[in-house]
């Protein structure tokens, strides 16, 4: 049963997997292949860890598994947010259909 | 034309879900079966993934899309370090797996760092 409810966990991780790298290809900026590719591919392989985790039960494989949960929950929006600055302040232009850019509203009252 | 690239996608999807999700699903209710074909096939799902990743690392216009590609491509190798430790029952994989995600982590804000100072023309 426990087994079960793990592998039910490893197949949604999967396919948040796959449709996150499927947005990496297709959307048409860098700051969408951002949000698109950063949120699904961390919830994917998050829930592939708690898959793992159920499967293998309380072990060292399993505590790790939770360890490494934590870790990349922590550390992946960190390095999101810093790409998402280095881009927009290296001038790399944003997407024609964009509506709104509050972060270069607030550079140019800087400047 | 455009209509003939709507239809070639949307088979594309609806295979892609009928391979994710429909064709494992025997393997949840007959325990009798081993899971470990699951896990093989699971190991591919995951390298379809990396694969589209490494295109974007091919054809993309700006750096800013090669090192998103790259960041995405680290996080999918712990995933893979999970799956093999389900697979081959070895715990080391996990601390592969961790020792990854510092080393992407730190890679990932070092190049950051690096876009935003200097511009890295192509």
């Amino acid at each position: 049963m426990i087994d079960t409810l793990g592998l039910i966990f490893i197949i949604i991780g999967l396919v948040f997997d796959v449709f996150g790298c499927l947005g990496l290809v297709r959307l048409p900026d860098v700051y969408n292949r951002l949000q698109a590719a950063t949120k699904c591919v961390t919830m994917g392989t998050c829930s592939i860890l708690f898959g793992t985790f159920l499967i293998v039960g309380f072990t060292a494989a399993g505590m790790k598994a939770l360890l490494c949960i934590v870790f990349l929950v922590l550390t992946t929006p960190v390095a999101a947010h810093a790409i998402a600055r280095g881009a927009h302040r290296s001038g790399v232009k944003l997407w024609s259909g964009s509506v709104v850019d509050q972060y270069g509203e607030d550079r140019e009252g800087e400047m | 034309m455009k209509r003939t690239r709507w239809v070639i996608g949307s088979i594309v999807l609806v295979g892609l879900v009928t391979g994710i999700i429909i064709y494992p699903l025997p393997f949840l209710f007959f325990q009798d079966l081993p899971y470990l074909s699951f896990v093989g096939r699971a190991i591919f799902i995951l390298l379809l993934a990396a694969v589209l990743c490494l295109y974007r690392i091919n054809r993309g216009p700006t750096a800013a899309d090669r090192i998103v590609a790259v960041d995405i491509l680290g996080i999918l190798i712990i995933g893979f370090c999970a799956i093999m430790t389900i697979s081959t029952g070895r715990s080391w994989y996990m601390d592969i797996g961790i020792a990854w995600a510092l080393q992407s982590f730190i890679g990932t804000l070092a190049l950051a760092k690096y876009l935003e100072r200097k511009g890295l023309e192509e």
